[in-house]
């Protein structure tokens, strides 16, 4: 992974130092409270509805085990004991004091991290394939792009203070795991004929109230010229994106408005005068950044592993876990493994300190003590040994994280919702719980199959629930909290937005709700359909029919 | 006399400001001043033959292209910020250092304050007119809260990867 040279560390220190006395003259009151707002926010400080809230950033996913083990000692010495993964693959401490924050950031400096633009009206943490640089359907590593990207956002002097939060987002696989679709900016890693790397470019994809999926601006985009193009896009969205209303300033909204054609015409314009200027990328920087990306000391292993095979041909509960949460690898004799955090019960994403140290344990022993963390909130040992997989099972097992559910019902995508974030119109994780409870039977989650249940709290759509198959959107209505169903979204290739199944439902009758869904589509899947291919097939008529009769 | 932070220190501002609905009328000769854009647009010639210096201040929602051809006739162009929140004028200052090579005076007016100083600068404002509560002695510090940046600016063409060891 990326390792801080001495301007990397210098910047970062130099933030603590800024920080440490915006906070100072904010306690002194020499900053008002909404002049320290955007501060704060631009540093992941939210003050929420029980405490402050801080969001660490973990670029483009990627997590050393000291790093982990750094973020263990925070949880431990500032907070409750416990950690919550977001759906921007990074990680949010929910209880620090507002007066520790400074020394929590210096503690984060020692391990190269950091909470900048983890929020705010700037350019996000850019995500990406929690796969990249493993996945056996990779075409271009992503990770030296996103690098590339942290740096050019980080602090960037005109795009500070945006009309809105801006998400960026990189993939450079066949499937979409990276969501680029529902960005701000949705980047692809292609090679054209000739073998060159370049980009695709979808610009004004978002969720939140007004879903949309991003347009195509530029078909191939030489790689050299990545940093002049998205300064481009920047400013013209920063000067003619809407200040006037919050629900319609982000970028998808002016591309809307222009036209996904005009817009693409105001960029090029713009990128005629910086093109070729001193930003344009060096293959020497290129060649830097992908240095820090290598593939690590692999084994020589000739195919699968015998041994790992016959265990899972011995042991059903072994096998269950392969199937779900091991996943190819572009070399032989290894495997990416998910580490389950939707057990039944915990709030999705949550980890406690103990379970940090042990994970962090876990990367060192079975994975060059690395680790990502993916936007569906589980973690990622990217590089284990298929000799060593009946042993990390056991070891997954014992803390915690072996639940056999990745890409099943049960591995739900959920923001805090109501129980925490003070945006909130109502709970989402007890709807997750109840949820999970009622498809316990594994056998039946398994034979039900892909399936992405996204829960969101509130209309931000932290939870994506407009691209869960299945989404779950919590409403206020006269100070009572209900959840309305949506069926059909995607965020993988060929995103969609989910559409609305009709009126929303108490908290009570989601369990009996999805029980039906989930019937309409067994009965009348064929053998080879997922629930997204019956959806498309069937429509949503059997679905509503079923739900809404036996409601009356 | 308004403090101001220009090129680095603290000065006395000699400039007068107009109002955004100001008219020529009884506008002294040999004051300088700096007019509103609407001003400027309806009567650039009689403002040209005072003898005064002159500037001009844009609005956040203003755009710098529509005194791009009269960029020479300025000493001094200010970019108001209606809320320190507001980031449209720092494209505008990075255009009119950039695009348009104006060598004169960018000077920050409005919400200005001291936590976005560092910003403005990279982007081509030299002078900081601070809301008139603030301390400007104070601020300055924050010109150099950092010791080094990543992208490219005005205040730095070269982006730090063409600049590391």
């Amino acid at each position: 992974m990326y390792i801080y040279d001495e301007y990397d560390q210098q910047i970062v220190e130099d933030r603590v130092k800024q920080f440490r006395d915006q906070t100072r003259r904010f306690l002194a009151g020499e900053l008002s409270e909404s002049e320290f707002l955007p501060l704060r926010l631009q540093n992941g400080l939210y003050v929420q509805r029980y405490a402050p809230m801080l969001r660490v950033a973990i670029p483009y996913g990627l997590i050393s085990a000291r790093q982990v083990r750094k973020l263990a000692l925070i949880a431990r010495q500032y907070d409750k004991g416990y950690v919550h993964f977001s759906t921007r693959q990074n990680v949010q401490f929910n209880w620090p004091a507002l007066e520790d924050v400074p020394d929590i950031l210096a503690h984060l400096a020692e391990v190269q991290m950091h909470a900048i633009q983890t929020s705010g009206n700037c350019i996000r943490n850019t995500t990406t394939d929690q796969f990249a640089g493993v996945a056996a359907d990779e075409l271009v590593d992503p990770r030296p792009w996103c690098e590339i990207i942290r740096q050019w956002s980080t602090f960037h002097p005109e795009f500070a203070f945006l009309p809105r939060k801006f998400k960026i987002a990189v993939n450079g696989a066949v499937a979409d795991r990276a969501a680029i679709g529902v960005h701000d900016i949705g980047l692809n890693v292609v090679r054209n004929e000739a073998g060159e790397i370049g980009f695709r470019v979808l610009v004004g994809g978002g969720l939140g109230r007004t879903p949309i999926v991003g347009s195509q601006i530029c078909e191939f985009l030489p790689w050299q010229h990545l940093l002049t193009y998205l300064d481009a896009i920047l400013r013209v969205y920063n000067r003619y994106g809407r200040r006037d209303n919050k629900y319609k300033a982000r970028i998808k909204i002016l591309v809307k408005a222009l036209t996904p054609e005009v817009f693409a015409e105001k960029v090029a314009a713009e990128w005629a005068h910086t093109k070729d200027g001193p930003a344009t990328l060096t293959q020497q920087e290129l060649d830097r950044v992908a240095g820090h990306f290598s593939a690590p000391a692999y084994q020589p292993f000739s195919g699968d592993d015998a041994d790992y095979l016959a265990k899972r041909e011995a042991e059903k509960g072994f096998n269950n876990w392969a199937m779900r949460n091991v996943h190819a690898h572009k070399v032989p004799g290894y495997a990416a493994v998910t580490l389950s955090l939707k057990p039944t019960a915990v709030a999705p994403g949550d980890a406690d300190d103990k379970q940090l140290e042990a994970i962090a344990d876990l990367a060192d022993q079975f994975s060059f003590g690395e680790l990502r963390v993916t936007h569906q909130q589980n973690l990622v040992l990217a590089d284990v040994r298929q000799s060593d997989l009946y042993a990390l099972w056991q070891a997954c097992r014992k803390h915690g994280f072996a639940t056999p559910n990745i890409g099943l019902l049960t591995d739900i995508i959920c923001c805090p919702g109501g129980d925490f974030c003070a945006l909130a119109n109502a709970k989402s994780i007890p709807i997750a719980e109840a949820i999970q409870r009622t498809f316990d039977d594994l056998d039946y989650l398994h034979d039900i199959g892909d399936l992405d249940l996204n829960i969101s709290g509130c209309m931000n759509a932290c939870g994506h629930h407009h691209v869960g198959h299945i989404g779950v959107l919590g409403v206020d209505k006269k100070g009572q909290e209900f959840y309305q169903v949506s069926i059909g979204g995607n965020s993988g290739r060929d995103a969609s937005i989910g559409q609305i199944l009709g009126p929303s439902f108490s908290a009570e009758d989601m369990p009996s709700v999805m029980t039906k869904v989930i019937d309409v589509y067994i009965e009348n899947r064929t053998p080879e359909e997922q629930f997204l291919d019956t959806f498309k097939r069937i429509g949503m008529a059997p679905f509503k029919e079923r739900v809404y009769a036996a409601a009356n | 006399m308004q403090r101001l932070i220009k090129n680095g220190e603290v000065v006395n501002d000699s400039w007068h400001l107009l109002d955004k609905d100001a008219t020529l009328d009884g506008l002294p000769n040999s004051d300088s001043i700096i007019v509103p854009l609407a001003l400027w647009l309806e009567h650039s010639h009689a403002l040209k033959a005072r003898d005064g210096g002159l500037g001009v201040w844009l609005d956040s929602d203003e755009e710098v292209e529509s005194i791009a051809d009269d960029l020479s006739q300025f000493q001094v162009v200010a970019l108001n910020f209606p809320v320190f929140s507001d980031g449209r004028n720092y494209s505008n200052a990075r255009l009119l250092r950039d695009r348009y090579q104006y060598q004169g005076e960018v000077r920050a007016i409005g919400d200005v304050l001291r936590d976005q100083l560092f910003f403005m600068q990279r982007c081509g404002f030299d002078a900081f007119d601070l809301r008139a509560d603030r301390n400007a002695d104070e601020a300055l510090e924050s010109l150099k809260d950092f010791s080094n940046t990543y992208q490219a600016a005005t205040d730095q063409p070269l982006p730090l990867f063409r600049r590391r060891a």
